[in-house]
């Protein structure tokens, strides 16, 4: 698993100079480019848009953040001058399909971006390669087996909840024939990281513990050798709590796009 | 005919005093900010049926939801006994819908089934909430009013059932005696059992037959007046709520128009933003929430069910969804009484800082509560108010939004750097 891109990453701004039209713009979203973590994943989602030999960019350094923790926190006027000026770049490109890395990205231009003017046709990572799974793109072999091994996945709140995205993910994780074991709190009920809504760049309230703590407490109740996330403040949060708990040897959190990497051997 | 006069009188008292309540909540309910709620008349009815009338969200509880059904199902269908009770009561007959004959026995048949179905599910409830304590029934916010709300409305009930039947029991005895008033009606499946316990003269069972007539009615009436005081409201307006309720996705926030206004007009000079009076941002007390928040608030009936799978209240932090419902209802009480000008207000007074900021709008209240209720949006709105009015946030909040205003992500990362992920390892 090199974590190097043995392949350019192409930007809108480069195919609109070379007169060409992506199918589908990337949007990678503040943690996917900043996070030392999450960067892995935007990365693998490279790697499966380059495998699967789709015409995608990425907007690069034209990218700004959607205004999802503005707007959380209560910065309606942030939020919107993130959203209005996003959407000024995206209509420019003429944009018209996106796929986000985060759920939060995704929420945010999928439901709060056409009131202000941004129509595109949104979707998760995660969807993106159930379509490709469904269409015999990915078939999650050439790569590591995680045939048999206990998966648990869970759900981010902005996907799940929000906007009722249950199944994407849960495909991706049966297609790899391994052993998906749900935590007693999962889709509708599940239990949030403790990052949503702005909390991920705060201390927490005092309480008796922290969310992710109970989060990761119950994701290990079901004994599992990898706890999948789609979502990179999910993905900060259970891995603290793995930290936390000393079990980074027994299981690893991993994103369900590094994960089909994985199995496909990209 | 005096009872007549005085059942009439009763009637028509328990009805003006239930509406000019009902006037007073929806003055209150109007306290609040416009909505609109009129799209979509076809899903919204569908929801409504789906949600309030086939209680479907109720049953992510199996058990409660089973006794709550009983207990629903005996309200609804023992109407038709009200029906039957008001027009005795006022034309002087007797169980005037007798003469249906097979069926009316099928009816008080399965009336009295219902009857018992319900005092014996408003029994365990009590015992729930008193005997195994149950964790949703308790709280911060669970203070001696809404506990004990919860119990009259219980012990009402179970009296009220009761009353039904003994009355029927003394009926049978009665309609077997042949005497002229009581007329052979009705089939009585379940108070039959109760006719030893009752005496033979025909005096005595009279006495008992009228006394529980006439209980179980101004029991009924009493319990209409009470609604309006009590969480048990939800009856009513479990279906208005439900209709009104948020149909967009539940990740999605409103886009503030005030605010869109402005900031095209800061975008663009040439755009000017349409008149509009001065409103505030966000919410600071009642009345800048919408009508939609408020008649939540008058709908919520405390079940807990938001606050228990609130993953802040879980792990012990001092928001509970439950309590920013009944919070409202009771600042929007005070308020339709005081007036605004108290020196109170909806956040500090009634909700802290505290709470409104250990929310990680996780959507899990929305998704529990068993009538649509949206105590997210009353949470966001508040913390509108503290970040745009005030500029009261937590530091790393502030730190956070300023990182966003100067670099385009909540880190303090250069942009120049966001597309480094692609060009190193």
């Amino acid at each position: 698993m090199s974590a190097q891109l043995n392949f350019e990453v192409p930007t809108m701004a480069e195919m609109i100079a070379k007169g060409k039209e992506p199918e589908i713009l990337f949007w990678v979203g503040c943690a996917g480019s900043y996070d030392e973590r999450a960067q892995k994943t935007t990365r693998d989602i490279c790697k499966i848009l380059h495998h699967v030999g789709l015409k995608y960019a990425v907007l690069g350094t034209e990218e700004s953040c959607t205004g999802d923790p503005a707007k959380r926190a209560g910065n309606e006027f942030l939020f919107q001058m993130q959203a209005m000026t996003n959407i000024e770049v995206l209509n420019a490109y003429n944009i018209k399909k996106i796929v986000t890395g985060c759920p939060h990205c995704f929420n945010t231009i999928k439901n709060e971006y056409p009131g202000l003017g941004g129509n595109y046709e949104v979707i998760h990572h995660t969807q993106l390669i159930q379509q490709l799974i469904n269409e015999g793109k990915l078939k999650a072999e050439g790569g590591e087996s995680f045939k048999g091994k206990k998966i648990t996945y869970h759900d981010p709140c902005y996907l799940g909840r929000g906007n009722d995205v249950y199944e994407a993910p849960r495909k991706a994780l049966e297609a790899l024939d391994a052993q998906l074991v749900e935590m007693k709190r999962c889709r509708s009920n599940g239990l949030c990281c403790g990052a949503g809504g702005a909390q991920m760049f705060k201390e927490p309230e005092k309480g008796n513990k922290d969310i992710n703590i109970e989060r990761i407490e119950e994701a290990l109740e079901t004994q599992p050798q990898v706890i999948a996330a789609s979502c990179p403040f999910c993905m900060t949060m259970l891995r603290d709590g793995v930290k936390m708990k000393e079990q980074e040897q027994n299981v690893q959190v991993l994103d369900i796009a590094e994960i089909t990497a994985r199995a496909n051997g990209l | 005919m005096v009872s007549q006069i005085l059942f009439i009188v009763i009637t028509l008292a328990a009805i003006a005093l239930f509406s000019y309540n009902l006037k007073k909540v929806i003055r209150n309910i109007r306290l609040g900010r416009a909505a609109n709620r009129s799209d979509q008349p076809q899903k919204r009815m569908m929801t409504m049926l789906k949600v309030a009338f086939g209680q479907t969200k109720m049953f992510f509880r199996p058990i409660p939801a089973f006794l709550h059904l009983i207990v629903y199902a005996g309200f609804v269908i023992i109407n038709i006994e009200v029906l039957e009770i008001m027009i005795d009561g006022i034309f002087g007959t007797h169980r005037i819908f007798g003469g249906l004959g097979t069926l009316y026995n099928i009816l008080i048949g399965s009336f009295e089934f219902l009857a018992l179905g319900v005092w014996l599910a408003c029994a365990i409830f009590l015992i729930r909430r008193n005997v195994l304590k149950l964790k949703r029934f308790s709280g911060v916010e669970m203070k001696s009013w809404p506990r004990s709300d919860a119990n009259y409305i219980l012990i009402t009930e179970i009296l009220l059932m009761t009353a039904f039947l003994t009355m029927n029991a003394a009926d049978a005895k009665l309609q077997a005696m042949g005497l002229g008033h009581y007329t052979a009606a009705g089939a009585f499946p379940v108070s039959q059992f109760l006719q030893n316990l009752l005496p033979d003269t025909a005096a005595g069972l009279i006495a008992i037959e009228r006394g529980c007539w006439w209980f179980h009615i101004i029991g009924i009436f009493a319990f209409l007046n009470y609604l309006p005081y009590s969480k048990h409201f939800h009856i009513i307006f479990a279906f208005p709520n439900t209709y009104f309720s948020n149909l967009e996705p539940k990740g999605e926030f409103t886009n503030m128009e005030s605010v869109t206004n402005e900031v095209k007009a800061m975008l663009d000079p040439s755009f000017t933003p349409p008149e509009a009076a001065p409103g505030r941002f966000g919410a600071k007390d009642v009345n800048d929430l919408t009508w939609v928040n408020l008649m939540n608030a008058y709908t919520c009936t405390e079940c807990g069910r938001c606050t228990s799978v609130c993953p802040a209240n879980i792990t012990g932090k001092l928001l509970s969804p439950r309590k920013i419902m009944m919070d409202t209802r009771d600042r929007m009480e005070e308020v339709g009484k005081n007036g605004l000008e108290d020196g109170k207000s909806l956040i500090d007074t009634y909700i802290t800082r505290e709470e409104i900021w250990a929310c990680t709008s996780c959507n899990a209240c929305t998704q529990a509560c068993p009538i649509n209720i949206d105590p997210l949006s009353i949470i966001t709105e508040l913390r509108r108010y503290a970040v745009m009015e005030e500029s009261q946030s937590p530091a790393s909040i502030n730190t956070m939004l300023g990182n966003i205003e100067n670099n385009g992500a909540p880190w303090k990362y250069s942009p120049s750097d966001r597309f480094n992920w692609a060009k190193e390892s």
